[in-house]
């Protein structure tokens, strides 16, 4: 690690605040990528500015049609949720499926969106349940938020804050993960709300994305067989030492029975 | 009543506490005044040659104390790591055997070699340095794989090494082989790669060197498995330190898995650095140098093939093998794929005629070594697959095709075609013990109530037998060895009673700090808290050779019997003298020395009290102590057998294998701590499982990245991918050319594992055709070998 200054702010407008003053400061969640980053000398920020002590970034709340959860949100709180688990059951066996219980019990929502893995859990439930990703100083769509590999639509020094999702009539995710990082291989998240469906998958492109097909078949018939004749194509998926893009296209599909059988 | 921590009894791992509770001492944590710190400027290319070190940045930047490069270890004549083992071609000619120097003088070998090492202050100050050494590096084409390596073309490894071959040898009857073959009814053909493996010990290897202008003494303590092995090697051949000024010490250490078996390069670094900057110097690995610089295992390619004649008994074995060394020669390296893998071929069958060819090739790798199991898993998996492809042509059923083949219990002592003497074993016991245990029977059940679940399910044995407690010195020394393979121990009796051992043995999480105390206890009745176990330290422990090859028990324990032996004689002649009886009439009854047919006895700390305070003592006859030091080289090798038996269910959607049951049958001689042995067995077991479903090490073909260079990539078996592991062992074939009967299990499960469990996976996709799949059979593997066998899916 190179050596940074290290800051807590109690209040998200002072973390703004810290952010403006110095020429390469970083935000740190709970640390899971970041530090990893640091430790291998990938990174060299100036100033740390850790959000763990600003009381606005945390909790879980039901609220308008959904669940609010603050960024600062550690993934094993939002598995181990008694609101969660009542109001979105899918989001908090999505918590409970990431990484290990260390990377649990340390990761925050704010920080898994914000780095914008492709592997990452978190993106297909902010898409597929039509989530509002909110900051310091707007609201950000869900559909909107992620715009590429590790990238999304936040501005430089921008914040978020929380996360709202929209509570579906029914929803599940399937996952597939990598043995060796436990990361998503593939993840597919159905959600059902009224006549819509969306079935967004992570892991297997650059970004999380809707299988446009996919939907449309469960729309007509919710159920797994009615997605025999759809299928996700292989051209620019991802491919690396664990999956080829052809594997990949094709537990999409898989998933994506699981998910919709989990649907009930 | 039974000693309850003698002999036989499962005590506590008495380490435990201390280890738990983060108590241990291990090479980092230890630091002295005026330490400085190492970080190693290592090679980004896996090969290139280096044209120039411009240090001059580096050594203003703050708190840097040297900046120091091969050609200064040059300049002080600091020689190259030397291997330890000598192979001979087929053609007589000595194994090609390039220099290995610490720190690479021209041209860098494999991505991670030492280029230049920084010594600074603090540790975040040498590492700023680091990345301030200018190196201009020229690049050039690398010699990944083995196979490549071998091409006529390919990029040399070593300029003076043509073909980057190492060794071309050869054991066996040739002519028998071809023989049986041009008579055999049925041939079984196999082409299999072993694959390269991580060794993943859990402590990173570290260095702390030392030296002491008043005394002139230098003082290693380092992650070793082998004290003695790496003053030997580093005194005599890199640094030309007298042994007398050279202490080593291996204190705590974090696993080792035959890693830390070699004497590395970092080891002289810090010891010769630490005179020349005049204060301590320290190194210790991050994970990911661990990953680039320890030494890897196995990496074999080979094709078999067993001849059989028309009832399946087996008539001939012939196999071909690359072994992949890396780019140098580590400590053992030429003997691993040799007389630790070709002797072993035989396993557990009684084939006539056997001919094994291994080319070891130099490759722009880290170098490859031994790693649990080393030479023996490799022999284990090609016969055993090859056995169940044998089966599976035959259509003899597996179990009774392999015990029709078995060398009988009473043909032993039987003498392989490949060189080895096996002692005892009965192999079909080991089966009979095992397959009621599995309900082998119920397999058809079970197989039909998975496909009513959507899964596949199949059965897989492996028999495998080793070769352990290497090694009487002689046999060693006619194959190669330049060092002995004996091990010593001291028993030292204190005044009041108390003992400490001495043992040239090392423990690095195999519970000698228990295991040998029991057989202290066991002999004398001594409680076994009042023993103490000491190990690794060059100063204070007789020469050792350390611990590798499953010889900790069965050669160290023995050199510690042979230590009591004399005391016992010795205290025998004392209490003679003190109970006023004849020698002869001395009986040792449970750890007591009892004039025989009398009340009258002593326990050893009476007589420790008056070897001590000879007051009434024998001075005439006798020298006061009671202290014994003994060296124990085994007569043959020992050989730890067995019977392992896997299934596992397949998720044809997914190819995802799980391990459903496993159950390991041994016969490990005579066991001394059953819990501590079952504990060695579980770890290998998951060692084993790791290897045929989820460790595999891959290098970029072209660049030499090592492309797992992390735990993100390199995947490591957790305890939720295995089942609660059914293991048994029996005890009626001890060894018998060692007192404790003892033959070793450290191994064990590591080298059966492996084998049983890819034959159940194949097994469960047999209905697809699939005859043979290469480790790990990870997720998309299985999936492609089902696509590639299923015509009407592969369309889709
Ligand atoms: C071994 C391992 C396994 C893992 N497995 C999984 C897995 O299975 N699935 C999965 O989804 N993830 C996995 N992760 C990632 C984990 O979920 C992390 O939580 C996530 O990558 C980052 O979250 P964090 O809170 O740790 O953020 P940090 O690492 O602290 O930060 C990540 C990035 O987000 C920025 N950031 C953080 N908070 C905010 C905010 N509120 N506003 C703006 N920017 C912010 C930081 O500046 C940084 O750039 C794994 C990680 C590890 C180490």
């Amino acid at each position: 690690m190179y050596a940074f200054t290290y800051h807590r702010p109690k209040s998200v407008a002072d973390a703004v605040a810290l952010l403006g003053q110095f020429e390469d400061p970083k935000l740190l969640g709970g640390g899971q990528t970041l530090l990893p980053t640091l430790k291998q000398r990938l990174a060299r920020p100036s100033d740390l500015i850790d959000l763990g002590q600003i009381p606005e970034l945390q909790g879980i709340r039901e609220e308008a049609g959904g669940l609010t959860v603050g960024a600062f949100t550690r993934h094993a709180e939002v598995a181990h949720s008694e609101t969660v688990q009542r109001v979105i059951p899918a989001l908090a066996s999505l918590a409970e499926g990431i990484g290990d219980r260390q990377v649990r019990n340390m990761g925050t929502l704010g920080g898994s969106i914000c780095n914008a893995d492709p592997s990452a859990d978190y993106p297909a439930a902010v898409v597929a349940l039509k989530a509002t990703v909110r900051t310091d100083r707007r609201e950000i769509a869900g559909d909107d938020f992620f715009t590429g590999m590790f990238e999304t639509a936040l501005e430089p020094g921008e914040i978020v804050t929380a996360v709202h999702f929209r509570t579906p009539d029914k929803a599940a995710y399937a996952k597939f993960r990598n043995p060796a990082s436990r990361y998503a291989i593939v993840g597919v998240f159905v959600a059902v709300f009224g006549s819509e469906v969306r079935v967004t998958v992570t892991g297997a492109g650059p970004s999380v994305f809707r299988a446009d097909d996919m939907e449309a078949a469960l729309a007509q018939d919710f159920r797994a067989d009615a997605l025999n004749g759809a299928s996700v194509s292989a051209d620019g998926l991802n491919a690396d030492i664990h999956a080829s893009a052809d594997y990949r296209a094709h537990l999409v599909r898989v998933m994506a029975r699981r998910a919709v059988e989990a649907c009930g | 009543m039974a000693n309850p921590t003698g002999i036989g009894a499962s005590v506590r791992r008495r380490e435990d506490a201390r280890f738990l509770t983060g108590r241990g001492t291990y090479t980092d944590d230890i630091n002295r005044p005026g330490q400085t710190h190492a970080v190693f400027v290592r090679s980004p290319y896996a090969h290139a040659r280096i044209t120039g070190i411009d240090a001059a940045e580096a050594m203003r930047a703050p708190g840097v104390i040297a900046v120091l490069t091969g050609a200064d270890m040059e300049t002080d004549k600091v020689g190259s790591l030397p291997c330890g083992w000598l192979i001979h071609s087929k053609d007589g000619s000595p194994m090609k055997e390039p220099p290995h120097f610490p720190i690479a003088r021209d041209r860098a070998r494999y991505v991670g070699d030492a280029v230049a090492v920084v010594i600074a202050e603090t540790r975040e100050q040498a590492k700023d340095a680091a990345e301030l050494v200018m190196v201009d590096y020229e690049e050039l084409p690398a010699a990944v794989t083995s196979l490549k390596a071998l091409e006529g073309g390919a990029p040399l490894v070593h300029d003076d090494v043509g073909g980057n071959l190492c060794f071309d040898w050869h054991l066996g009857d040739a002519a028998a082989v071809d023989a049986a073959f041009a008579q055999a009814a049925h041939v079984a053909k196999l082409d299999l790669v072993n694959q390269r493996l991580v060794p993943n010990a859990m402590e990173p290897r570290a260095a702390l060197g030392e030296y002491d202008r008043a005394t002139g003494e230098h003082t290693l303590t380092t992650t070793s498995q082998n004290p003695h092995v790496i003053r030997l090697l580093m005194g005599a051949f890199v640094l030309g330190i007298p042994e007398h000024k050279l202490r080593v010490v291996a204190p705590d250490v974090g696993g080792g898995f035959g890693s830390k078996i070699f004497h590395y390069g970092e080891e002289a670094v810090v010891t010769w650095a630490a005179k020349k900057v005049g204060r301590p110097v320290k190194w210790t690995a991050e994970r990911s140098e661990s990953f680039l610089t320890d030494a890897h295992g196995r990496d074999h390619v080979s094709h078999a093939e067993l001849a059989m004649d028309k009832d399946g008994n087996f008539l001939a074995l012939r196999v071909a093998t690359i072994a992949n060394m890396g780019a140098y020669l580590s400590t053992f390296a030429p003997s691993i794929p040799t007389y630790l893998y070709a002797t072993l071929l035989a396993g557990q069958y009684k084939t006539p005629a056997i001919y094994a060819e291994v080319k070891a090739v130099f490759t722009n790798t880290v170098p490859v070594d031994a790693y649990r199991g080393a030479g023996r898993p490799e022999a284990c998996y090609l016969i055993e697959r090859l056995v169940e492809v044998a089966a599976a042509e035959t259509g003899i059923d597996k179990a009774e095709l392999r015990r029709r083949n078995f060398v009988p219990a009473s043909a032993m002592p039987y003498q392989t075609p490949v060189a080895l003497q096996y002692d005892t074993g009965d192999f079909a016991k080991n089966l009979d013990i095992a397959l009621p245990l599995v309900d082998y029977d119920g397999f058809a059940a079970r197989k039909a109530e998975s496909a009513r679940r959507g899964k596949l399910r199949g059965i897989g044995f492996a028999t495998y037998i080793e070769a352990c407690g290497i090694a009487p010195s002689n046999v060693a020394g006619a194959l190669g060895a330049r060092a002995g393979l004996y091990e010593s121990a001291e028993v030292r009796f204190h005044p009041t009673g108390s003992v400490t051992v001495f043992t040239g043995s090392h423990s690095h999480g195999q519970g000698h700090e228990t295991t040998f105390a029991q057989l202290v206890s066991e002999r004398f009745g001594v409680p076994i808290e009042n023993v103490e176990i000491v190990h690794g330290d060059t100063s204070k422990i007789p020469f050792g050779m350390g611990t590798y090859g499953s010889r900790s028990l069965a050669v160290g324990g023995s050199a510690i019997v042979k230590a009591m032996d004399k005391v016992e004689r010795k205290a025998k002649k004392i209490a003679a003298h003190m109970l006023e009886a004849a020698e002869a009439d001395i009986e040792v009854k449970d750890g007591r020395f009892v004039v025989a047919g009398t009340d009258k006895a002593l326990t050893i700390g009476d007589i420790a009290l008056q070897a001590y305070v000879p007051h009434n003592f024998p001075l005439d006859e006798l020298e006061p102590g009671l202290d014994e030091q003994a060296f124990y080289d085994p007569k043959n090798f020992t050989y730890p057998n067995g019977c392992h038996v896997c299934e596992v269910e397949i998720d044809p959607d997914t190819g995802v294998v799980q391990v459903v049951s496993f159950a390991a049958v041994d016969d490990f001689g005579r066991v001394i701590n059953p819990l501590i042995v079952e504990g060695q067995v579980h770890g290998g077991l998951v060692q084993g499982i790791g290897q045929a479903l989820y460790e595999n090490c891959v290098y970029d073909e072209e660049s030499g990245q090592l492309i797992t260079g992390s735990y993100m990539d390199y995947c490591m078996p957790r305890a939720d991918d295995v089942p609660s592991f059914t293991v048994r062992y029996h005890e009626d074939q001890p060894c018998t050319h060692n007192p404790l009967g003892v033959k070793g299990c450290g191994e064990a499960g590591t080298i059966g594992a492996s084998a049983a469990v890819m034959n159940a996976v194949v097994h469960a996709l047999s209905e697809y055709g699939v005859t043979h799949l290469d480790m790990p059979a990870t997720p998309e593997r299985v999936w492609q070998a089902i696509r590639r066998h299923t015509p009407a899916q592969a369309a889709e």
